[in-house]
């Protein structure tokens, strides 16, 4: 498919320019034209007031594709523990499958026995599980290798993994081998109901604008999920499922994990999976400012996070940056402390579900995303409420 | 030691927004930049050039102007620039790109290849791990230290979620960068003549001898569909009164949303 512009109609209004976000349009000799930066995005398509812009069908558009039935997820697992976007994989790959009928399967690398019976009892139909002691540790190779091996094998239409840094480390080698499309970090999911392609909705520039991506040629479809969007299927304890033991006998490993050096200090920065982040940004002023949100957070549960400015500062470390060069978070409260609310900043954090947000400026852009404003001093609120929360939860 | 370096023109995201009314872009006097992880890979390739000697190529696929992100790298000191642009590689979507890079890259040959984790439009962080699939060499990503490097071998500190990975790897490598590897350099004033005077090596597809199937639109197995604005939500509420009565209603609230 491309996209083209009658020139007898086009009139050179230049309306068409500013709907591309590729820049792909220009006008030459008083005509638009579609240059090679095209992404077939289709934003122009609807602006042009002559309807002088219209998409054409090609061949290659028609041949069939590939086969393959079932939804298959990739299950995580650190240290032997299953992450928790596993579960939220299966939430969200059984209802895809109730759309497109067929199985859902988990696939396990490393982990134990019990994870894999745990990963039935969420959801899972079928687990594919190789427990090999080279799988301990992520590794990109052997995970990529073996995970191409079985999907050439089994043929799943649609295979998901996390927006992890495993998962997004090792995912993009399995497509490439596999030439197939691959969708990064999206935050919802569906089935087309006239093609059954799978709609893969994902934030791009920096999260300003939204994508909806196909993959209808080539299959499998794949995707990685952000964390902490997609619902969790349903625990049932007594959901009987089958394990089927995979064997690596054909994996190679140019690199080698020598050692995993873990520096979670009391309070773990897994922001990702966190249900409770509190933030600071410059308005913390320094490393002792910082250690009111360790307090608050430990009294919530929770993790701290951090804007830039106070990363730069050297306030805190990067790992703990949340916004468009740092995380993207999701967690059910997210408290911004002394944080302006720049776009790079709301980009990552605005998709929590409630936002608390303490600045004395009534003006900083932060409380157009808070659900609670809160106009103030930090260095006086954050301790009473620190105070405030360990009563209660005390109680 | 050879050294590659793949940077992205990327306009400066922070000001790209859509209007919701409208579905379109509102971009007006968006600049277009070094996508920012490509410049600490840039640096770290400059690192390794003074620890092991060799060369630093930057490599970028793009339209003739992304010209202008070569430049400003050969201003920081890189030896060697080159475009690979063409009509073909028109709608590359990540498996297209990487496909074009790694045909440069082999024409080109390198021990070391660096990219950034990820370019701040289309935010994939796929390129990367993509292109080292393709030339069948190993990847690391998210590397935050390169503790050794030498023929043959490297170790460096992959960054994870709850630490960091000592990882080795043999060489050819392909790695991928998050800001806290390094501090890029600025310009230097002879940089900036020699970026003015530099000449810049174009590539097209048949230069590479890249398969016309697997380029552009063609090859990309990804479409976008459509694009639209983010929804805006929530209520919003602004709590006043004193401190404690402050934090009396918030922690009500909070209780009652079952956050605490
Ligand atoms: C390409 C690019 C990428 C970026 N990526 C990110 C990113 O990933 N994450 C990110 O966070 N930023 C990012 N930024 C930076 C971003 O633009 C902002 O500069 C940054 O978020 C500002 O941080 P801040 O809100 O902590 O600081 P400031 O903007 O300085 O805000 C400090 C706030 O604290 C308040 N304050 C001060 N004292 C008190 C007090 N005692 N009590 C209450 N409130 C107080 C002030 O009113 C102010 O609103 C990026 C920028 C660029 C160009
Ligand atoms: N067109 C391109 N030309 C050169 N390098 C690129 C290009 N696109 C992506 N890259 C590299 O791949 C990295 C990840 O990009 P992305 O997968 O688009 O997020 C970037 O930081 C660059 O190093």
């Amino acid at each position: 498919m491309f996209i083209k512009v009658n020139k007898d109609k086009c009139t050179g209004c230049e309306t068409c320019l500013s709907s591309c976000p590729y820049d792909a349009i220009i006008v030459k000799d008083g005509k638009a034209d579609i240059t090679e930066l095209c992404q077939l995005c289709r934003s122009c398509l609807s602006v042009c007031p002559e309807g002088a812009i219209f998409e054409v069908e090609e061949e290659a558009d028609k041949k069939e594709k590939a086969q393959g039935s079932g939804v298959w997820v990739f299950a995580e697992q650190r240290d032997g523990e299953l992450a928790g976007v596993s579960f939220e994989l299966l939430g969200a790959g059984r209802r895809l499958a109730e759309k497109l009928g067929g199985e859902v399967s988990a696939v396990l690398f490393g982990g134990s026995a019990a994870g894999a019976e745990e990963l039935i009892r969420w959801g899972a139909d079928k687990v594919y599980h190789c427990d090999d002691g080279m799988f301990g540790a992520f590794n990109d190779e052997p995970y990529a290798g073996l995970l191409a091996e079985l999907i050439t094998q089994y043929r799943p239409e649609i295979v998901l993994a996390g927006a992890t840094p495993i998962g997004r480390s090792f995912f993009p080698r399995v497509a490439a081998r596999l030439k197939t499309g691959l969708t990064a970090d999206c935050t919802s999911l569906d089935i087309d109901g006239e093609t059954k392609n799978l709609l893969q909705v994902r934030p791009a520039f920096g999260g300003n604008i939204m994508a909806t991506i196909l993959c209808p040629h080539t299959r499998p479809q794949m995707a990685t999920v952000r964390p902490r969007v997609m619902k969790r299927g349903e625990y049932d304890a007594s959901r009987k499922g089958e394990v089927v033991k995979i064997r690596a006998d054909n994996v190679k490993s140019r690199t080698k994990v020598i050692e995993t050096i873990r520096e979670v200090s009391e309070m773990s920065v897994n922001l990702q999976e966190a249900n409770i982040i509190v933030s600071g940004g410059r308005g913390m002023g320094g490393e002792k400012g910082f250690q009111l949100l360790f307090d608050l957070a430990e009294a919530l549960g929770g993790c701290v996070g951090a804007s830039r400015a106070a990363v730069d500062e050297g306030w805190i470390p990067y790992r703990h940056q949340v916004g468009q060069t740092g995380k993207t978070v999701g967690p059910k409260l997210y408290i911004a402390c002394g944080i302006s609310g720049a776009v790079q900043h709301l980009v990552g954090m605005q998709s929590s579900d409630i936002i608390v947000a303490i600045n004395k400026n009534p003006d900083a852009p932060i409380f157009s995303v808070a659900t609670y404003g809160i106009v103030g001093d930090l260095f006086e609120i954050l301790p009473l409420l620190t105070k405030k929360i360990k009563e209660v939860k005390g109680a | 030691m050879k050294i590659v370096v793949c940077v992205k023109q990327v306009p400066d995201t922070a000001e790209v927004r859509i209007n919701p009314e409208t579905n379109t872009l509102i971009r007006d006097g968006v600049e277009s930049i070094i996508n920012p992880y490509d410049m600490h890979a840039i640096e770290a390739g400059l690192q390794i050039r003074e620890k092991t000697g060799g060369k630093v190529t930057v490599l970028t696929m793009g339209p003739p102007q992304a010209e202008n992100a070569l430049r400003e790298a050969i201003s920081m000191g890189v030896d060697d620039a080159v475009l690979l642009t063409d009509r073909s590689f028109a709608g590359s979507d990540t498996w297209a790109t990487a496909y074009a890079l790694s045909k440069a890259i082999e024409h080109l040959g390198a021990d070391v290849i660096l990219c950034g984790k990820q370019a701040i439009d289309g935010d994939t962080a796929q390129v990367g791990p993509e292109i080292a699939e393709f030339l069948d060499i190993p990847h690391i990503a998210y590397i935050r230290k390169i503790e050794d490097v030498k023929e043959g071998r490297i170790v460096v500190q992959r960054l994870m979620d709850e630490g960091y990975d000592l990882m080795e790897s043999s060489l050819p490598v392909l790695l991928t960068v998050v800001r806290e590897l390094n501090v890029p350099r600025m310009p230097s004033l002879k940089g900036k003549m020699a970026a003015k005077k530099a000449g810049i090596k174009k590539l097209t597809a048949a230069d590479i001898g890249a398969e016309e199937s697997k380029l552009g639109l063609r090859g990309s197995p990804t479409q976008v569909r459509n694009i639209f604005a983010p929804e805006a939500k929530r209520d919003r509420k602004i709590i006043d009164g004193t401190n404690e009565e402050i934090i009396d209603a918030l922690v009500k609230e909070l209780t009652g949303l079952k956050c605490l």
